[in-house]
């Protein structure tokens, strides 16, 4: 009986262990492929760890290429969506949540629609309205249209309305107008739902490609993702591999650390859109 | 308005409401007009529209751009392409996700660890894990074929070949995402009561007997929502095979997304592309109504 258990449990680990080799290796090849040179990286008898490291490699792709620029321009775009996305996303919920207001469910239905919308639909006459307006390679281009998210509305709205009146109520006895109750004890009271959502909102504008690429033109307003694929381009035809995978460990383990101890926000925001549909 | 809503504004308490309420969601209804609903019905004004960048000039011409669609042949090859490859993503990927769910809902030592590991590709970027595994595709130097020589084996022209490459861009996009989904799973596991699976300890049940009367029938809602928007995802699959193989060799990769993309930035055909765009958004649309009728049914 225990040595069927033992080997279930044995053979349960071995899986465990090696689907997390398949999902960890290509990380690690990476980083080795980055310490290679390229004699290592072209010899047939390629060695798996670089003999001796080249840690050169790390500060020749950041002088080389602008990856400091794209860091700079990445950082400023997805802070300011998601600043905004939680604040709009915030401000929409409380009403839908809470208010009185006329066919609030039905517009409340409406707003979520918009994401049954895809991109590609509104990408081609965004970018002739940026062309006209000459917002071309500005981030304004890059930021504006993505100020409201209509998923973070329905995520905190799910939030406040599992918040408890009481304290509300007792509030607007003493004469706290809507607004003041929804910045003094909403939101306060909301953290881990506005953490959550500022995470998705984080994760997914830094992970964007499509619109960036489509709206951007100089490596003076590159994404870290634009110009990492424009950097592909170049690099993977003259194979400078291990050129190619510093810049690109460069570019990810500085955000991938932080989202993996941020982790539990964004399962929290994925898990959510699975139960509710 | 009407009488009704006016009387119910006698309420002065109401009125605040209201007046909050519009002042609330101005800030997103002014956003969602200006990059949503405009551009919406400016792509259906393209779509019916021949624009040169030459002149400049937009030329009326029916439903011209859908019959040049219907006659070609890059088109159909995409659709025929994106068709294949959710056939390929969607099925093995809400595979692999379920059999990542069932593991990690046992109790194991280190389980936030292994999660941790199978959610890395999830939280990387598309174009990172794609110049990763572009790398590790290489035909002469690239990691599998030094692998598959280890054992003996001839290198696979991974990505250089059209017959290998929608493949490799399905491994990697499964890859990536079955994290993502294998968390969606996991929540609908964690939320099957622990009696349902007592009841059947009681009763005799095997572990597949269990597997097949109480876990997949209580998991299928969240197993429909995996599998349709993992189809809508796939449909819009674009920066992996712009970054791996730019739609080739020989149009093998390209996907309808991609053949918009080219349409539209690389031969500035706005009017073309437009009505490709709603092409896409006619199969989204129906897959997402399915996708409500699959889960008002489980409800």
């Amino acid at each position: 009986m225990t040595t069927i258990k033992i080997a279930k449990s044995t053979i349960l680990y071995i899986v465990l262990i090696a689907l997390a080799v398949i999902f960890i290796f290509p990380f690690m090849w990476m980083v080795v492929s980055a310490l290679k040179t390229d004699v290592q990286i072209f010899s047939y008898q390629a060695k798996f760890l670089p003999d001796p490291p080249q840690w050169k490699n790390f500060i020749t792709a950041w002088k080389q290429i602008p990856l400091g620029r794209y860091y700079m321009n990445s950082m400023f775009v997805s802070g300011v969506i998601t600043v905004f996305q939680v604040f709009t996303s915030a401000l929409t919920a409380y009403v839908f949540a809470r208010l009185y207001f006329p066919y609030k469910n039905v517009i409340f239905i409406l707003y979520l629609g918009t994401m049954m919308i895809p991109t590609q639909v509104t990408i081609i006459p965004l970018f002739m309205v940026m062309r006209r307006l000459g917002l071309i390679d500005t981030y304004a281009a890059l930021i504006l249209p993505f100020l409201a998210y209509p998923y973070g509305t329905f995520l905190l709205k799910q939030f406040f309305s599992g918040i408890p009146t009481d304290l509300e109520d007792a509030a607007r006895i003493d004469g706290y107008s809507r607004l003041r109750i929804l910045f003094k004890i909403v939101i306060p009271l909301s953290k881990p739902a506005l953490i959550t959502l500022s995470m998705l909102s984080f994760m997914w504008s830094w992970n964007s490609f499509f619109w960036p690429l489509v709206v951007t033109n100089s490596s003076k307003r590159y994404t870290v993702q634009v110009g990492l694929a424009m950097l592909k381009n170049e690099l993977a035809m003259s194979t400078e591999w291990s050129m190619l995978m510093a810049a690109t460990v460069i570019t990810v383990l500085p955000v991938l650390i932080f989202l993996i101890i941020t982790q539990k926000y964004i399962i929290k925001g994925i898990s959510i859109s699975g139960l509710k549909g | 308005m009407n009488t009704n809503t006016a009387l119910l504004f006698r309420s002065p308490l109401k009125r605040e409401d209201f007046r909050t309420g519009l002042l609330c969601l101005l800030p997103s209804a002014v956003i969602v007009f200006i990059f949503i609903i405009f551009p919406i019905f400016f792509s259906l004004f393209l779509s019916v529209h021949e624009w040169s960048i030459l002149t400049s000039e937009m030329d009326f011409i029916g439903l011209g751009n859908f019959d040049r669609m219907i006659h070609s042949k890059e088109f159909w090859n995409t659709l025929k392409n994106t068709f294949v490859y959710t056939m390929g993503v969607v099925p093995v990927g809400a595979a692999a996700s379920l059999g990542l769910a069932l593991l990690l809902n046992r109790k194991v030592l280190a389980s936030g660890f292994f999660r941790t590991a199978y959610f890395l590709p999830v939280i990387t970027s598309t174009i990172a894990v794609a110049i990763v595994w572009f790398w590790i595709f290489d035909t002469n130097n690239g990691l599998l074929n030094i692998i598959i020589r280890k054992f003996g084996g001839t290198g696979i022209p991974w990505l250089s070949s059209s017959k290998y490459a929608m493949l490799s861009i399905i491994i990697v996009t499964i890859w990536k995402n079955a994290g993502y989904h294998m968390i969606i799973l996991l929540a609908g596991l964690k939320a099957i009561p622990d009696e349902y699976y007592e009841a059947a300890q009681i009763d005799g049940a095997s572990a597949v007997q269990k597997f097949f009367s109480i876990t997949l029938p209580m998991i299928s809602p969240a197993l429909v929502f995996v599998l349709i928007t993992n189809t809508i995802f796939s449909f819009q699959a674009f920066g992996q095979i712009y970054t791996m193989t730019g739609g080739g060799p020989s149009q093998s990769t390209s996907v309808i997304v991609y053949y918009l993309y080219q349409r539209a930035f690389e031969f500035q055909e706005m009017g073309y592309a437009s009505a490709v765009a709603w092409v896409i958004f006619v199969i989204l649309l129906l897959l997402t109504l399915l996708q409500l009728r699959l889960q008002r049914k489980d409800l």
